[in-house]
């Protein structure tokens, strides 16, 4: 098929890329970002770009935006938007289509927004670039747009700068810019990926009712197939710069052709009402035991300015029988990574107390806990920043044990094999982290864990970072290290899905309270607080009550 | 994207990386040259000249260079410039380097102790780190000068207390941003001590910006060294030194104006070769485009 002989999209396609094939420099581990691939976006439709890191989803939207970096450049085929071919278009045509025509949302809103600028001042922007309007009618069409989009007192919204905002207030901030010119297409890379659960469903609401208001064409990136059920009337799925399956979203979610969808289909992981089969252990008395703790961050001087006092963990209370696991689920903000890093002593606490096997910990100093520290343990959520670039996987798996007194040779021992345990070749004990892949660091970030034998593991975000085949992989591993060492864990997550996967029992926080405990039967079939109801209500994909499932096996 | 950028390089790979932005620095290349070559002169030189640097020929005085086999000249005294020059440069690079690795070790334990442990114990020393800044350090570094026995060695500590606070500024903002990465907290986690934390798990991260600006303490400690040895609080004659050379030369400069321009163009060389290499280190350490 040879494209650019085609004279014209067909009238109700918006966007048609035909045989693209963006090239990579020379020395990554691939030729090309993508290559020949082949897509239309339906005028008045929601076209989602689903595939996990990686893929080239990203590289395709930024040659659509003609925003790729200097050193990846389109190699063949075209790409024609409104029926205009936008390869090798002169820079300057191609800035007077960006945001008339073609626009586009980010995924992280607080790096997209210029800090220094006031919101308003940046919509402006936007329309004065291409020489729209006059000041006063500049004005008057940003705060029509911010009233659009949802944001409460448009008027005063206009004079706020960007970190006055919550994120979702700057995400909708970022969709007012994007509509300023009223684009004929919208691309919207990873737009919730950054926000909370319930934040991303009013997103993913919005855009949906824009779309539908103005029937404007979307091309929608994710990695999250729930969101493609929310959304998506069309679905491409790319593996490896390659579109593997295309179709209607109902046929890729319900009948998915190729093996790869079906795979990543099956690794989403899906609310189970179902609670997981405990597992039996001979001691009963609870291995930890919290009672009312309580964190609370100050922040500014006393002396210049009023203290900010923030409490981030507010009377916790709970407990924690051997061999069972956990979950700890809320947003960003809720207190949940502060507890975790309380229990394990990586904060100092404010009150109450934590008994582990019967001990209270809380107070105890730094030089008295350290004895103890092998017997609870952590997982880090990134892992990129956990595990040190400077040392060896080696080095970063004995350093522990060595420093509390096990001989070098035998935490060598030891460790080689815990290494072949969570699933790497032994041979990984002499390389660095940046050899490896995120799957593979985490790991090694569980080996470093398992080093001591710990009673209590602590998992904070362990799966977050990860791609959801991966995810899926990490928390059987999870499971499985559980089942046989019967190490306690607490699993602290933001994603409802995946604590239901993994945990005996569930505590919702939010605003450093724990507003509800109980198993995921209760959690999710039958929430008690008003904000559980809301929390399991906006997991994107799933409505429990409703009858739209996902997949064969949702 | 950033996941297609990771590549599967071999082991060590930053090295090799680092190694070629070096090498595409061409002014950094021309320092190294110019550092090795002044090195190797300033070791093996003087044995391979026919004046030793102490010989006064009272009757060759103020020969213009190119006179015979004084290649570039001679001094007051009938002394070799070119053997005292290469003599000189003994003593002034190792004072430099030496005062380089005193002031390195200080600025990093400093700048490491103030980073990790912040509260009061940082605010103490960055203090004292700010307190030493405000003196104009020439005059500290006069008045130490004044004060103590001018040897090389005390030279060399004078220069020294005078240049660590730069490397504790730069190495207390590296620790500091270090120290909230997880990687230490996972050093907390294992129950690791206070100071394996420090010296251990951060420090080998922080060793770019450390070399870079102890490349730059060189060029800085060069220029220093000549100056209190040009105002004769420094290495005291007749041990040469480029400073105390042109000290000699002041006098001179309409008669035998080679005197001042021979050690003058010796210090301005090693301190711009210093320069460049300081700046092509920066340029290739400085990994903040890549994935770490």
């Amino acid at each position: 098929m040879v494209a650019s002989i085609k004279p014209v999209a067909p009238h109700d396609v918006a966007l048609s890329v035909r045989d693209l094939t963006v090239n990579l420099p020379k020395g990554m581990e691939r030729a090309h970002a993508v290559e020949n691939i082949s897509f239309d976006l339906k005028r008045g439709q929601i076209l989602c770009v689903i595939g996990e890191s990686g893929s080239g989803k990203s590289v395709t939207a930024n040659a659509i935006m003609g925003l790729l970096p200097k050193v990846i450049h389109v190699s063949s085929g075209a790409i024609h938007l409104d029926g205009t071919n936008i390869v090798d278009m002169p820079q300057d045509k191609l800035r007077s289509l960006r945001g008339r025509v073609v626009s586009m949302i980010f995924q992280d809103p607080l790096s997209a927004l210029n800090p220094l600028m006031t919101v308003g001042a940046q919509i402006d922007e936007v329309m004065a670039a291409h020489g729209v309007g006059t000041p006063k009618s500049r004005r008057g069409r940003a705060i029509e747009l911010l009233t659009e989009v949802g944001l409460p007192d448009p008027e005063l919204m206009y004079h706020q700068y960007p970190f006055r905002l919550s994120g979702g207030q700057r995400q909708r901030v970022m969709i007012a810019m994007a509509l300023a010119l009223e684009p004929t297409i919208l691309i919207a890379d990873e737009p919730t990926t950054a926000l909370d659960v319930t934040t991303q469903a009013q997103i993913l609401e919005l855009i949906r009712e824009i779309q539908r208001r103005k029937g404007m064409s979307v091309m929608f990136i994710t990695h999250d197939f729930g969101v493609v059920a929310e959304i998506a009337d069309s679905v491409v799925v790319m593996e490896k710069g390659h579109i593997v399956e295309q179709g209607s979203a109902q046929q890729v979610l319900k009948s998915p052709g190729h093996p790869y969808t079906r795979r990543l289909i099956a690794a989403v992981p899906h609310l189970t009402g179902e609670d997981r089969v405990p597992l039996e252990t001979a001691d009963k008395d609870p291995i930890l035991k919290v009672e009312g703790l309580m964190k609370t961050y100050r922040s500014g001087s006393s002396l210049f300015s009023a203290q900010r006092v923030v409490p981030a963990v507010n009377e916790v209370s709970f407990d924690l029988a051997p061999g069972r696991t956990l979950g700890v689920v809320g947003e960003s903000g809720s207190g949940k990574s502060s507890l975790g890093r309380l229990l394990i002593k990586l904060l100092d606490s404010d009150g109450g107390g934590i008994l582990f096997e019967g001990r209270d910990i809380a107070k105890l100093s730094e030089a008295e806990f350290r004895p103890l520290r092998p017997r609870v343990q952590m997982i880090f959520q990134d892992p990129f920043a956990s595990l040190n670039p400077r040392s060896t996987i080696g080095h970063i798996l004995t350093v522990g044990p060595v420093a509390h007194g096990t001989p070098g040779a035998q935490a060598r021992e030891e460790a080689k094999a815990l290494l072949t345990h969570v699933g790497l070749d032994a041979g990984a004990f002499d390389r660095f982290p940046h050899e490896f892949s995120g799957g593979q660091r985490q790991r090694i970030g569980i080996a470093r864990a398992l080093m001591f034998k710990p009673k209590l593991l602590i998992a904070d975000e362990a799966v977050s970072a990860l791609d959801v085949s991966i995810q899926a992989q990490i928390l059987q591993l999870l499971d499985q290290i559980q089942r046989e060492t019967g190490v306690s864990m607490i699993f602290i997550t933001h994603d409802l899905r995946v604590a239901s996967q993994i945990c005996d029992e569930i505590a919702v926080m939010q605003k450093g309270r724990i507003v509800e405990r109980g198993p995921p039967s209760q959690i999710f079939l039958d929430p008690q607080s008003a904000y559980t109801r809301e929390l399991v209500a906006a997991i994107p994909g799933e409505q429990p009550g409703t009858t739209r499932p996902v997949a064969a096996n949702g | 994207m950033t996941a297609l950028v990771a590549n599967a390089g071999p082991s060590r790979w930053w090295r090799s990386r680092t190694m070629r932005r070096f090498t595409s620095h061409h002014l950094a290349l021309l320092g190294v040259v110019m550092i090795t070559l002044l090195t190797l002169a300033c070791v093996f030189g003087p044995h391979l000249l026919p004046y030793d640097s102490l010989y006064i020929d009272l009757r060759a005085r103020f020969s213009p260079p190119l006179t015979g086999y004084h290649y570039l000249g001679t001094d007051p005294l009938g002394r070799d410039v070119a053997a005292r020059l290469l003599m000189a440069g003994r003593t002034s690079l190792l004072v430099a380097f030496s005062a380089m690795l005193l002031s390195t070790m200080i600025g990093t334990l400093v700048g490491v102790i103030a980073g990790y442990r912040g509260g009061w114990i940082g605010a103490a020393l960055m203090r004292t780190v700010d307190g030493f800044l405000s003196f104009p350090s020439i005059f500290l570094l006069l008045a130490l000068a004044a004060a103590l026995k001018p040897s090389p060695a005390m030279v060399t500590v004078i220069v020294a207390v005078t240049s660590w606070m730069e490397v504790a500024r730069i190495v207390e903002a590296e620790v500091r941003s270090l120290r909230e990465r997880e990687f230490v907290l996972a050093g907390r986690m294992l129950g690791l001590s206070g100071a394996h934390i420090m010296f251990r798990e951060i420090l080998p991260n922080a060793m770019g910006p450390i070399i870079v600006a102890a490349t730059l303490t060189v060029a800085h400690a060069i220029l220093l060294e000549a100056y209190i040895s040009f105002l004769g609080y420094g290495i005291q004659p007749p041990l040469p030194s480029w400073g105390n050379m042109l000290e000699g030369a002041q006098q001179y400069l309409d008669s035998a104006p080679w005197l001042a321009i021979i050690p003058g163009a010796a210090i301005t060389i090693a301190v711009t070769s210093f320069n460049f290499i300081g700046d092509g280190l920066r340029d290739a350490l400085d990994v903040r485009d890549d994935r770490v």
